[in-house]
């Protein structure tokens, strides 16, 4: 399901525009088959100028939240499980897994692994390293993952971990970005080393500002990490990005603002990736209180707005519509048949009045914290709303402190989820009852019984059927507007080649360009 | 001499009874912020448990008034303490970056003083000429335009066409002669706002004492325009001259986040918005005290200088 869009601008014309070499063939190749594809090649300083990064920064895994610690820690570790770019699970330092109830998962773990350091890499640094995220003392952000684990113990070359109830997706879980193997002395890794199994060797890093790594000489790895050296940069001002693209100061940039992709693509020097995932926007309404807790008013407001309109005009349609669905068209089960909302104000209406109500007046609290254009998709859903009779008042409130302050406190505002590869997790992180980031505060029995079964559930038709109905539930009942699935949109030099397949499970190829990328 | 010495010392007490006002202002401001640091280490991923962890292992738990004397404290021996962010000392984090942003200052300075003391001093003389217009109006567009303007505006023209870098990276292995040709479009930058304040301020200054019957003496006497400005209004015009540019300095030094964004420059101003918008407070106030004692000192050193070249405040009585 993972695919990598083109973009706008590289239609046939634009193509044709812009003075590539293009012969008759390769008008006729699909799409996608146009990028001249080169074979992997070794050399080169790979300069990537990201929109993120904050003197706050750390090496400590517990606390990485954002692409640049995502992207560094990438070029410099390793985790038991990859997710390849079609989205299936495939060995990483675990070289194998298995389970035969779901219950108690067995990771083989892969020998002849070194650290930078020269220590071999074994079985007790994987315990330590994932030991290191649970227990009342950790501070990490995954702490909640590791409640259902009761006991994770070596054996032999094994890594044993036993849960309190069957997970066929528990090694999903073991491929999170928060989760590399480390280092450890007697039973404990030391969260701010630098040290790792990565391709990359960190030469100087400073925190805001920029990190220079040079190639591991004894990478494990004989088909990655291309590069002879990669410097990462933070450049948070949208507009120095580009022009850093722009003058070649660096050969990849994250976060292309929509509006500036026209003039990047004029310029010939780049070229502009766009590859849709499950990352989506949402705007959550508190189902604990009136008017949200009645579902006619949530369908009211989820029938009175444009999606369309958002993904042309917000995303410059760099991404795609959503039905309210958490789920997105990279996950497996994707529901893709499910009934669509299009634009329907006598809807909204019928739906209103089915609550006992002639008009309605909410307040939507946005801020761009919330995801790149937050504020202008309030306006426009306020626009279109009218029609309905729903009044929706935006409320532009402040970047800083939106996490704080308005996110989960205020009853409709705006938000942004990554996706999540596996569908358990994105339900399990937001939409079960009483979960703790479950920002619309929506509780549904039926919703909760499901999620469980279906987690035990090892025949895939059954599964399927699940995960659909589930959608079904949070689409049609649940208390989140999700209006659209935004892409990945990123821009590199024309030299950079990059796989057939760029991932869309995480951004910059789900972390991994820096080691999956290379000079063409 | 020694009323100069007294002077000094006076101001010196002064300068520290207000940088401490200043101190307590700048933590009751950061007490006001709403949110805290465990908050934003953890960001959106926050759980009420690792919350509560980590702002234990802060120690973010103590009374307000507590956390003020022990830094205040610290402060005075000179530890401005730990990054609770990062965990480094605090010194270490913006030592480098204090170098950087006195850098840039003062190359934006080096370029923007002679410059704007020239066009004030040749426009003095040259009052209503084409050229006193053409500068004035020229300084006076320069800084009408918001920094962010000019500053693409520059890398629009001068870095898009490949002639200076549009950024600045600063490594181990940056040489000086490499930072000058890659700061050059922000110092440019800062020059161009800066231009216009201090050489209208010369301009005015100068031909404010042009009216005086002393200089239509020397011009009685038959002196050259040159000289008489030169050698007669110039030292006389010292005074709000000197104190002009002490002002210009310190916003050099602490007003430029702007510039910094977009030309990624690692400056102390950049350092304190991550500083702020992660509720690393010990970074904060650290920042802002030193701010703050650049402006008191660059002021001490402007009144001290204007008194000297007074006469009249020189030698009272």
């Amino acid at each position: 399901m993972t695919n990598t869009k083109f973009p706008h601008g590289m239609t046939r014309r634009g193509l044709l525009k812009s003075g590539m070499a293009m012969t008759a063939a390769g008008l006729i190749l699909p799409a996608g088959m146009a990028r001249a594809q080169a074979e992997p090649k070794r050399g080169g300083v790979f300069r990537i100028g990201l929109g993120h990064g904050s003197t706050t920064d750390s090496y400590d895994p517990g606390l990485w939240e954002q692409l640049y610690v995502q992207t560094f820690a990438a070029a410099r570790v390793n985790y038991l499980i990859e997710i390849a770019a079609d989205g299936n699970l495939v060995p990483e330092l675990a070289e194998s897994w298995e389970s035969a109830d779901g219950m108690t998962w067995v990771f083989k773990i892969r020998e002849g692994v070194s650290f930078h350091s020269g220590k071999p890499m074994t079985p007790d640094d994987v315990l330590a390293s994932l030991n290191f995220h649970r227990g009342d003392a950790s501070t990490s952000a995954v702490k909640p993952f590791f409640d259902p684990v009761t006991d994770i113990k070596v054996d032999g070359q094994n890594v044993v971990v036993t849960l309190n109830a069957a997970n066929a997706d528990f090694p999903y879980l073991m491929s999170d970005y928060h989760l590399p193997v480390l280092p450890s002395a007697e039973g404990k890794i030391d969260p701010n080393t630098s040290d790792g199994t990565g391709g990359y060797i960190v030469e100087s890093y400073e925190p805001g500002v920029q990190a220079t790594m040079n190639r591991n000489p004894n990478y494990w790895k004989a088909d990655r990490a291309h590069f002879d050296q990669i410097i990462m940069l933070t450049i948070l001002d949208p507009a120095a990005r580009l022009n850093a693209l722009m003058t070649g100061e660096v050969d990849l940039i994250d976060q292309v603002d929509p509006a500036s992709i026209a003039l990047l693509e004029s310029r010939g020097v780049s070229k502009i990736l766009s590859v849709s995932g499950n990352a989506h926007y949402v705007f959550p309404m508190d189902a604990r209180a009136a008017p949200f807790s009645d579902n006619h008013v949530r369908l009211a407001l989820k029938y009175a707005f444009d999606r369309q309109e958002l993904v042309d005009k917000i995303l410059a349609g760099h991404g795609s519509v959503s039905n309210d669905n958490p789920i997105g068209p990279a996950n497996r089960y994707f529901y893709a048949e499910m009934e669509a909302k299009t634009y329907d104000p006598d809807k909204a209406k019928f739906h209103l009045k089915e609550a006992g109500m002639d008009k309605l007046e909410v307040t939507l609290s946005a801020a761009n914290a919330a995801f790149s254009g937050a504020v202008d998709a309030a306006v426009l859903m306020s626009e279109k709303a009218a029609a309905a009779g729903i009044t929706i008042n935006v409320d532009r409130v402040p970047d800083d402190g939106y996490w704080d302050n308005v996110w989960m406190k205020k009853p409709f505002a705006a938000s942004y989820w990554g996706g999540r590869p596996v569908e358990d997790q994105m339900f399990t992180t937001a939409y079960t009852s009483g979960a703790e980031w479950n920002e619309s505060f929506w509780s549904n029995e039926a919703f909760d019984k499901l999620l469980v079964a279906a987690r035990s559930e090892l025949d895939d038709a059954k599964r399927r059927e699940m995960y659909q109905e589930m959608q079904r539930l949070v689409s049609f009942e649940g208390s989140t507007i999700i209006p659209m699935y935004n892409n990945y949109v990123m821009a590199v030099a024309n030299s950079v080649g990059t796989p057939e397949k760029i991932s869309a499970n995480w951004n910059l190829d789900g972390f991994r360009a820096v080691e999956r990328w290379w000079f063409s | 001499m020694n009323e100069i010495w007294l002077m000094i010392g006076q101001r010196l007490l002064l300068g520290l009874l207000t940088l401490f006002i200043i101190s307590v202002v700048i933590f009751g401001a950061t007490e006001l912020l709403p949110g805290d640091l465990a908050r934003e280490l953890l960001g959106q991923s926050a759980t009420e448990e690792t919350l509560a962890a980590l702002r234990e292992q802060l120690g973010l738990n103590d009374p307000a008034p507590l956390r003020y004397w022990n830094w205040l404290t610290g402060v005075l021996q000179g530890d401005f303490g730990v990054s609770m962010a990062t965990k480094k000392p605090i010194s270490e984090l913006v030592g480098a970056r204090l170098g950087n942003t006195l850098f840039l200052a003062l190359y934006a300075a080096a370029l923007s003083v002679p410059l704007s003391l020239l066009l004030g001093v040749l426009a003095a003389l040259w009052r209503n000429s084409i050229f006193d217009r053409a500068s004035n109006a020229l300084a006076l567009t320069a800084i009408s335009f918001p920094e962010f303007f000019v500053a693409y505006i520059l890398v629009l023209w001068l870095a898009q066409t490949g002639l200076f870098p549009s950024m600045v990276r600063i490594t181990s292995a940056t040489t000086t002669g490499d930072l000058l040709y890659s700061a050059f479009l922000p110092a440019l930058t800062l020059t161009l706002v800066v231009t216009a304040h201090m050489m209208r301020m010369t301009r005015a200054a100068i031909i404010n004492l042009l009216a005086s019957p002393y200089i239509e003496m020397a011009r009685l006497k038959g002196l050259s325009p040159m000289r008489v400005v030169l050698r007669h209004a110039v030292p006389n015009a010292l005074a709000p001259i000197i104190n002009v540019v002490a002002l210009n300095l310190a916003y050099l030094i602490t007003g430029v986040v702007v510039v910094e964004v977009v030309f990624v420059y690692p400056g102390l101003g950049q350092l304190m918005i991550d500083a702020v918008t992660n509720r690393d407070i010990a970074v904060v106030q650290a920042i802002a005290l030193i701010f703050a004692s650049a402006y008191v000192l660059l002021n001490l050193i402007a009144d001290v200088l204007s008194t000297i070249t007074n006469p009249r405040l020189m030698h009272r009585k």
